[in-house]
């Protein structure tokens, strides 16, 4: 089934191949650069399916975007998957308390992402 | 191509940018300007480098980016104090991440220095063992269930029947979005599965609070031998249950009803109704990727370049079509004049829009200076300051392009020759860190370059001594001091007594300033002694496009760069004086000026042979100052566009490039510099004229 | 097939052959881009007079040589049923006037005999070998060397 996917990395480089992973799956994808940017993608945007989600980023990083996302309305209940390194279990912690339903450890492979996916939603 | 092909050369593109964001936020913490923002910006490019590079399996540089980001992390968060000496070690990491980027894109090995990965390693005070340690027990920590039953069989070695698991979300597990029913489908993939709900927490209905979890699980999962795959999937929400796994061999011995498959979970009907009253038609908004009037957009400079001779033959065939039509016989009053002309403003702000597309700033060059300057300082022992002005000056790619080379040279100059050591300096009276100044600016429709420093400056009497040793002039020629300066430029001049290992690599200054001049530019340098140098380097703001006067000559047409015109007049014959055997000089206002006739210079046939029956037009020539060229009239003066004409055939001196004139014919654009030069060659035997060109 | 028929089989090649001072020459077809009249060139100072000029080739200033002056036989007096060859050779393309241009053939590597020594030393730069075909014999020109050979050029402009 395909999902509505937003995306949102500063790096050109992971947007880019999260793009490719997902697309190449079946899924419709959007994207944005950045917390800020991400809020303005989504409220455009309406109900998505699943948002992935970096952490550092310019602007407005990914704690803050989850909090934004989780206090709104509409995505409230839509899963958030956070991408992080390995060596990073504090912030992945702090992600979570800030909302986030699960995690991506990057680098990811298509496999894991879609399985992720799969975790949380439906 | 290969998407992931696509995707690594977009990584590297990226890695570009990233370098330079991190270059320029460790310079302005150097400068001791930087705030968070800025420590956060360096943090993030290194973060972003690494995260890349792990995709495409760099390891390498992915080893070194983690220790770089690891000490960054700590400046950004306060731990460690951003002293001169630690922001030293990160720009020097900073040049090594770089190196491997580079080492990366073209899959070499770099052979790693360990010097600055053990300063960095110091600076974090930890070993990777003790790093791993703690993200192992933090690792640890999160698989562990809550309730651990302590009752359970210790020996896990022998696979288990079964798995019974009793799964009780928290309501924070709900406002994380996770799913009980996902999770459970998850469960199900490990093997055969009994699932039984135990709704004996649910209030009555008008009690009921969406946002609380009113619901448990039990459930039995045979078939899967170990329980980390079960933990596996209760990973995401283990903070956020009561989870109990515990194996179980005997039978359930309560009847426990199979949920069906297609089935959502009687919890979350519920809270399905609340989402569906929310949820608005999902009609999809499709954003475009690129909509916000002030976002910039990224094109293949390709395209860009297929563009600007698209319009470069507009131009070319509108000039053929106007001559055509005047040829015609149509009055330049008639509506088809009229047409045309306003062609031809249209296209010329086409042009314009166009190129402007292709400008850029230098800041591009410049960006790489302060690495080399970095670099130069360490390997000669100097310290030196680099300053930057008038970075955002902007110039078509073309000229960007062959910037690089003649930059890089000149600031080598700077530095080997010009700087002193710092013991020099002091006991000259002079701080012990010389500076060395790299500007940019649009001047009279061109862009000057300047790399000057506070050194030395030139020796002059050294520079005189070495030109004649070489022959390179005469011992009785009287040169101003300039021209003494502008001897280094010439061919197979070098006053190092050895040619260092930095700035001699068997490119002199004379292949600079050749390069540059063939770009239609020039190079000249001017210094005070025990003050400083500078080389002073302009260029056209384009190498597609040039302001040209179309002269004719016989029954041949030149282009003469408007850049180097200084006015065009009609001589008397009066005013034409010979001059020694062969030399002819124009009387312009007093000034003696030494007459060149173009048609004789290229031995154009028919030529006027009597200067004073045609135009002469005055140019100025570097190095030599005013020439006069005779050529037989003027015919006018247009914008071409610059055909190279080195690409199918070779040099020839005094002719810089072709052109397409509106006739469609080939017209040769004149390299002033060039003809001068060339004349001077021939006249070379007369040092009378020498003296003459001196004064 | 023979192995012999094989070898052969792999070594043709096709070229366009065209004449220039009553002699017949041919090219490799893989290096002609185009065949055009010819136009008045505009003439370059102090080159060679061989090199008859520069002409405008759809935007492309294209330097156009005289074989038979190249071959040291004097200019050829041009006129518009003249040919310009459009050769492409490495990174240059160049042009070559001819005074016709006559066939495409095709030429296997056993019929290509190499250049006799009696021949005048310059032109063995740019003569691959003489094929003979029918009765006729076609001097192969080297593309390559011909236009690589115009860097070498350089020298005479220096001593003008």
């Amino acid at each position: 089934m395909s999902k509505k996917i937003l995306t949102v990395d500063d790096s050109r480089t992971i947007r880019d191949m999260l793009k490719l992973a997902l697309s190449d799956a079946g899924h419709t994808v959007i994207q944005a650069e950045d917390g800020v940017r991400g809020v303005e993608v989504l409220e455009a945007a309406g109900l998505v399916d699943v948002i992935i989600t970096d952490i550092n980023m310019p602007r407005m990083d990914g704690y803050g975007f989850i909090e934004h996302v989780r206090s709104g309305t509409s995505n409230r209940a839509t899963p958030i998957l956070v991408l992080t390194t390995e060596s990073e279990p504090a912030k992945k912690l702090r992600a979570r308390n800030a909302g986030a339903t699960g995690w991506i450890v990057k680098p990811f492979n298509p496999d894991k992402l879609l399985a992720a996916i799969r975790r949380v939603s439906p | 191509m290969d998407p992931m092909e696509a995707i690594k050369q977009t990584y590297f593109q990226e890695c570009d940018e990233l370098l330079l964001a991190m270059e320029e936020g460790l310079i302005s913490m150097e400068n001791g300007e930087a705030d968070g923002e800025v420590i956060n910006a360096v943090f993030r490019a290194v973060h972003s480098i690494k995260g890349g590079g792990g995709a495409f399996g760099f390891e390498a540089l992915v080893g070194f980016a983690h220790t770089f980001e690891t000490v960054l992390d700590m400046v950004r968060s306060g731990t460690l104090a951003a002293s001169g000496d630690v922001v030293k070690v990160l720009l020097r990491a900073g040049d090594k991440l770089a190196d491997f980027v580079a080492a990366a894109r073209n899959g070499s090995e770099l052979v790693t220095d360990t010097d600055v990965e053990a300063e960095l390693t110091n600076l974090s005070g930890a070993t990777d063992e003790a790093e791993k340690a703690a993200a192992a027990e933090m690792e640890s920590l999160q698989f562990t269930p809550v309730h651990v039953d302590l009752d359970d069989e210790p020996a896990p070695q022998r696979p288990a029947d079964a798995w019974k698991i009793r799964f009780a979300p928290h309501a924070d597990l709900y406002a994380k979005a996770n799913e009980p029913f996902l999770l459970i489908r998850e469960l199900r993939t490990l093997g055969e599965t009994e699932v039984g709900a135990d709704v004996s927490g649910i209030p009555e209905l008008a009690s009921i609070d969406p946002e609380q979890s009113y619901l448990s699980w039990d459930i039995v999962l045979r078939g899967c031998p170990n329980r980390a795959a079960i933990e596996e999937v209760f990973e995401f929400v283990s903070g956020d249950c009561e989870l109990d796994i515990q194996e179980e061999l005997p039978k359930p011995t309560v009847d426990i009803p199979v949920l069906p498959d297609e089935a959502q979970p009687a919890g979350t009907v519920i809270v399905q109704v609340e989402k569906e009253q929310i949820e608005k038609k999902s009609a999809a908004v499709q954003l475009p990727t690129e909509n916000a009037p002030k976002q910039t957009i990224r094109v293949d400079l390709d395209k860009v370049d297929r563009l600007v001779n698209i319009v470069g033959e507009l131009v070319i065939t509108q000039a053929m079509l106007t001559q055509r039509v005047m040829e015609c016989g149509q009055a330049r009053t008639t509506a088809v004049a009229a047409g045309l002309n306003e062609l031809e403003h249209l296209l010329r702000e086409l042009q314009e829009g166009v190129m402007a597309i292709r400008t850029q700033p230098v800041k591009s060059v410049f960006q790489r200076m302060p690495r080399l300057v970095r670099e130069l300082a360490a390997q000669t022992n100097k310290q030196v300051h680099l300053v930057l002005e008038g970075e955002a000056t902007e110039v078509d790619k073309t000229v960007i392009e062959r910037l690089g080379e003649p930059l890089t040279h000149m600031i080598r100059n700077a530095i080997d020759h010009g700087l002193e050591s710092a013991e020099e300096r002091i006991a000259a009276g002079k701080p012990a860190e010389g500076t060395v100044t790299l500007s940019a600016e649009h001047r009279g429709g061109r862009i000057v370059i300047e790399v000057s420093d506070d050194g030395r400056g030139i020796d002059r009497s050294r520079v005189r001594h070495k030109a004649i040793e070489k022959g390179l002039i005469s011992p009785s020629a009287t040169l101003s001091d300039e021209e003494t300066d502008n001897l280094i430029f010439l061919p197979g001049f070098s006053t190092a007594n050895q040619v260092s290992n930095i700035s001699g690599r068997g490119v002199g200054l004379d292949v600079v300033r050749r390069n540059i001049v063939d770009l239609g530019g020039r190079i000249v340098t001017s210094s005070t002694v025990r003050k400083g140098s500078r080389f002073s380097l302009t260029l056209p703001l384009t190498l597609a496009v040039l302001d040209g006067m179309i002269v004719a000559a016989g029954d041949q047409t030149f282009v003469l760069p408007l850049s180097h015109i200084v006015e065009s007049l009609l001589p008397k014959a009066s005013d034409v004086r010979p001059f020694g055997s062969q030399g002819r000089l124009l009387n312009v206002r007093g000034v003696y000026v030494p007459l060149v006739s173009v048609g004789e210079l290229l031995s154009v046939q028919r030529s006027l042979s009597d200067p004073a029956a045609g135009v002469v037009i005055l140019v100025e020539s570097e190095g030599i100052g005013r020439v006069a060229l005779a050529v037989d009239a003027i015919v006018g003066q247009r914008q071409v566009v610059i055909k190279s004409f080195e690409s199918n055939f070779h040099h020839i001196a005094g002719i810089a490039a072709a052109t397409i004139l509106g006739d469609g014919r080939v017209a040769l654009i004149l390299d002033i510099d060039g003809l001068v030069a060339r004349c001077r060659e021939a006249a070379n035997r007369s040092t009378e004229l020498q003296q003459a060109i001196g004064a | 097939m023979s192995p012999n028929e094989q070898e052969s089989a792999h070594d043709r090649r096709q070229y366009i052959t065209f004449l220039a001072t009553g002699q017949e020459f041919a090219a490799d077809i893989m290096a002609i881009r185009e065949i055009r009249g010819w136009t008045d060139t505009t003439a370059l100072p102090h080159v060679p007079d061989y090199v008859r000029g520069v002409i405008n080739l759809r935007g492309m200033v294209l330097p156009v040589i005289d074989l038979k002056a190249r071959l040291g036989l004097g200019l050829t007096e041009a006129t518009p049923k003249h040919v310009i060859i459009v050769v492409n050779s490495g990174e240059r393309t160049i042009g070559l006037l001819v005074d016709a241009v006559s066939d495409i053939l095709t030429v296997t590597s056993a019929e290509i005999q190499s250049v006799p020594d009696v021949v005048r030393e310059s032109q063995n730069e740019y003569v691959e070998g003489i094929a003979v075909l029918d009765g006729r014999m076609v001097t192969l020109l080297a593309m390559t060397k011909l236009t690589s050979s115009l860097s070498v050029e350089k020298t005479m402009d220096q001593a003008a």
